[in-house]
């Protein structure tokens, strides 16, 4: 059986690898390698998480530490990437974005269309994201819709660790900026990870699992909890697919509709606000192509339209939770 | 027999924890005998049959068609029509109090593959059970060790059995070398050196029997007898669609339809198996080292090696066993060699005929290395 590691050594490993591999891949950010409170280079933490932790020493010179900043360092990869390299920057938390709006959705998103296709920029831009920390309003959100929305740029948002090496790797490779985004809750699960390189497509839908009765579309971290809802319903005879995405750009819209018109119903997981959301999204993909299949309305199960609370008891409600999945994938089971 | 018999969830394969049952054979009351299929079960990687653990009568039915149940989880019981309903209800709820399913954690795993360094290649390999003649059992093209999960602990009940991935597969390295029979076979033989066995009865399957053939050829000392499953090497037709396709698939729908022909009943192809081999397709280096195994071996449409007029000179005992529908090589090839060699053929089965009839195979290899 393959070796098992976390989320986070996948993702350390895919960077590693990489590195090795090719002399053009650098990482940077903010305390990507040194990091708050370590004496010496050999023991840095490596960001805050520990994520890059060991790449500065294995790659002397390649790992970037850069002032606290987004907008600046941001920049500096897009750039760096238009000249060559292949940055991998790291956005620590996926709420700053609003600080680098510009260098990421009207420059490095639009550079290839702007400049007649003569122009790449290979960055990967990777940051946490997600609930379900206690890190309050600022340090909580599900924001891979917005970046969805821009045409030029891939987002990539694994649920497990081997999808999450893969698509690294890829989101590496790729000449295009890709957002990488890594669920904070996800850092510790263990999965099966094979020691060598390799990669996942963009826009191939994993089918987590099969079933004929109704079709959950879920992403990220909310792939965790379809399953679990499945499993309960499994045991009172209700058989779900779970369909996970992997990519939001570019979106798998094949395995869905063709999961879709095998079951009749769907329900999206979606920890984002409700609002322009990748649910709002599937519900309209699915609704405009393939409502003759339909046999009850699409349910949606997502966050609020409101800022992911502190407060312990109101952030669990906030999330989508296995149960609440449960209970919409048997409302539209019974649905006459 | 006087003593009540379970029929449990089997363990197919290193990961299962759980399978699903497909179906029912045998209705409570029907008489059945060892060996006879009883239940139909599911895992996530593959399809098969329970077997009957001995003669009776099916007095019980603990699952219904969907229901899923841990590996050794109680399916039915078996017993001979004079053992009273009681004395079985009474077994039954015996069984279910005391039975734990293992968590999938850190207890017993059982047996566990490792890698063994030959000739600068790293090797995967599983070994299964103790002492008795050494047996191999060796894979085919785009497969690895656990194409032998339905296989190696029945053959491993009273001798070892080892299962390896050969370069360019499974777990091992990627890098094939010259990538031709020759150099497969030196690393098998190298390979029995390495965990020290000085000859072994060689199981192949597919390519694996061609490489089974050539380490015969090459290296005679090491080999006590030859269990060829819809090998190559005996006849120089191939299905190259299925050779190039499996090559040159890069995703699920591509890759699907292709497997189908692996096997009599395309329904065998889970999701799980088309996404596992999606996965070993994807590691650096498979994609090189499978163009260069197809290319030495396969090319023009054809096998390029056919060892079928050197059988005789062997001096090896040699068993070919061929699925009667098998679509990638054709059962011809069994036929020709049949009156020179033992050959079963088994009717309604496909290429991996020893999933598909893995206990009729199980039984052939058996009794013929005895």
């Amino acid at each position: 059986m393959a070796r098992k590691i976390t989320y986070q050594q996948a993702i350390n490993e895919a960077l590693d690898q990489e590195m090795a591999r090719d002399q053009n891949v650098i990482v940077m950010g903010e305390d990507v390698a040194g990091g708050s409170g370590a004496p010496g280079e050999q023991d840095a933490w490596g960001g805050v998480l520990g994520v890059t932790r060991g790449l500065y020493a294995k790659h002397p010179g390649r790992v970037i530490d850069t002032p606290i900043s987004e907008s600046g360092y941001v920049g500096a990869a897009i750039g760096a990437a238009c000249c060559g390299m292949r940055p991998v920057a790291e956005l620590m938390f996926v709420d700053f974005l609003g600080v680098c709006f510009d260098q990421i959705f009207n420059q490095a998103a639009k550079f290839r269309y702007m400049f007649g296709g003569k122009a790449e920029t290979p960055v990967v831009i990777r940051a946490m994201y997600g609930a379900g920390f206690r890190a309050a309003a600022q340090h909580s959100q599900c924001l891979y819709n917005i970046f969805t929305h821009i045409p030029g740029l891939k987002v990539v948002v694994p649920s497990n660790p081997y999808d999450a090496k893969g698509l690294l790797i890829q989101s590496i490779r790729d000449n295009d900026p890709v957002i990488f985004l890594e669920h904070k809750a996800l850092y510790t699960m263990e999965g099966e990870v094979p020691e060598e390189l390799y990669t996942v497509p963009f826009g191939e839908a994993a089918v987590v699992r099969e079933g004929h009765d109704v079709t959950i579309v879920a992403f990220g971290r909310m792939v965790l909890k379809a399953q679990e809802a499945a499993a309960d319903l499994q045991k009172q005879g209700i058989h779900c697919e779970i369909i996970d995405p992997r990519t939001t750009s570019p979106l798998d819209t094949d395995t869905i509709l063709e999961s879709v018109e095998k079951t009749g119903r769907l329900v999206v997981v979606d920890e984002s606000h409700p609002r322009c959301s990748m649910a709002s999204d599937i519900a309209g993909l699915v609704a405009e192509q393939a409502f003759d299949s339909l046999k009850a309305p699409i349910r949606q199960v997502t966050g609020y339209h409101a800022p992911v609370p502190f407060s312990d008891a109101l952030e669990e409600l906030y999330i989508p939770s296995a149960a609440k999945i449960a209970a919409a994938v048997k409302s539209v089971k019974e649905y006459k | 027999m006087s003593a009540i018999q379970t029929i449990t969830m089997p363990k197919w394969g290193l990961s299962m924890q759980e399978g699903k049952v497909n179906g029912w054979l045998k209705q409570v009351g029907d008489a059945v005998e060892q060996g006879q299929e009883i239940v139909e079960v599911e895992s996530e990687k593959i399809a098969g049959a329970v077997e009957a653990g001995a003669t009776g009568v099916l007095r019980r039915q603990l699952a219904n068609e969907e229901d899923v149940l841990p590996v050794g989880g109680l399916l039915g019981v078996i017993a001979d029509a004079s053992v009273s309903d009681a004395d079985i209800d009474a077994f039954v709820a015996d069984f279910l109090s005391n039975f734990k399913p293992a968590d999938g954690e850190e207890e017993d795993q059982g047996p566990t593959t490792q890698k063994i360094e030959v000739n600068g290649h790293k090797l995967r390999y599983l070994k299964r059970g103790e002492g008795g003649e050494p047996m191999l059992l060796i894979h085919g093209f785009g497969g690895d060790l656990n194409n032998w999960l339905f296989n190696h602990e029945a053959l491993a009940a009273d001798r070892e059995v080892y299962a390896l991935d050969l370069p360019g597969h499974g777990e091992s390295t990627k890098d094939v070398g010259e990538g031709n029979l020759a150099a497969l076979a030196d690393t098998v033989a190298a390979f029995l050196d390495a965990v020290g066995v000085a000859s072994a009865h060689l199981v192949g399957h597919s390519m694996g029997g061609a490489v089974s053939l050539t380490v015969a050829l090459r290296h005679p000392a090491k080999v006590r007898s030859l269990s060829l499953i819809g090998s190559a090497g005996l006849g120089n037709e191939i299905n190259t669609g299925y050779i190039q396709g499996f090559v040159s698939a890069a995703n699920r729908n591509a890759l699907k339809p292709l497997l189908a022909d692996l096997f009599a009943d395309s329904s065998l192809v889970t999701r799980q198996l088309v996404d596992d081999l999606l996965k070993y397709k994807r590691l650096e280096g498979v994609g090189e080292a499978l163009s260069t195994l197809s290319g030495n071996l396969f090319a023009d449409g054809r096998q390029n090696s056919v060892m079928a007029d050197q059988l005789a000179a062997l001096g090896k005992p040699v068993l070919v066993i061929w699925g009667e529908e098998d679509r990638i090589i054709p059962v011809a090839h069994a036929h020709a060699v049949s009156g020179k060699v033992q050959v079963e053929v088994l009717g309604n089965r496909g290429h991996m005929v020893q999933m598909e009839a893995a206990n009729d195979v199980n039984r052939a290899i058996a009794r013929f290395v005895g």
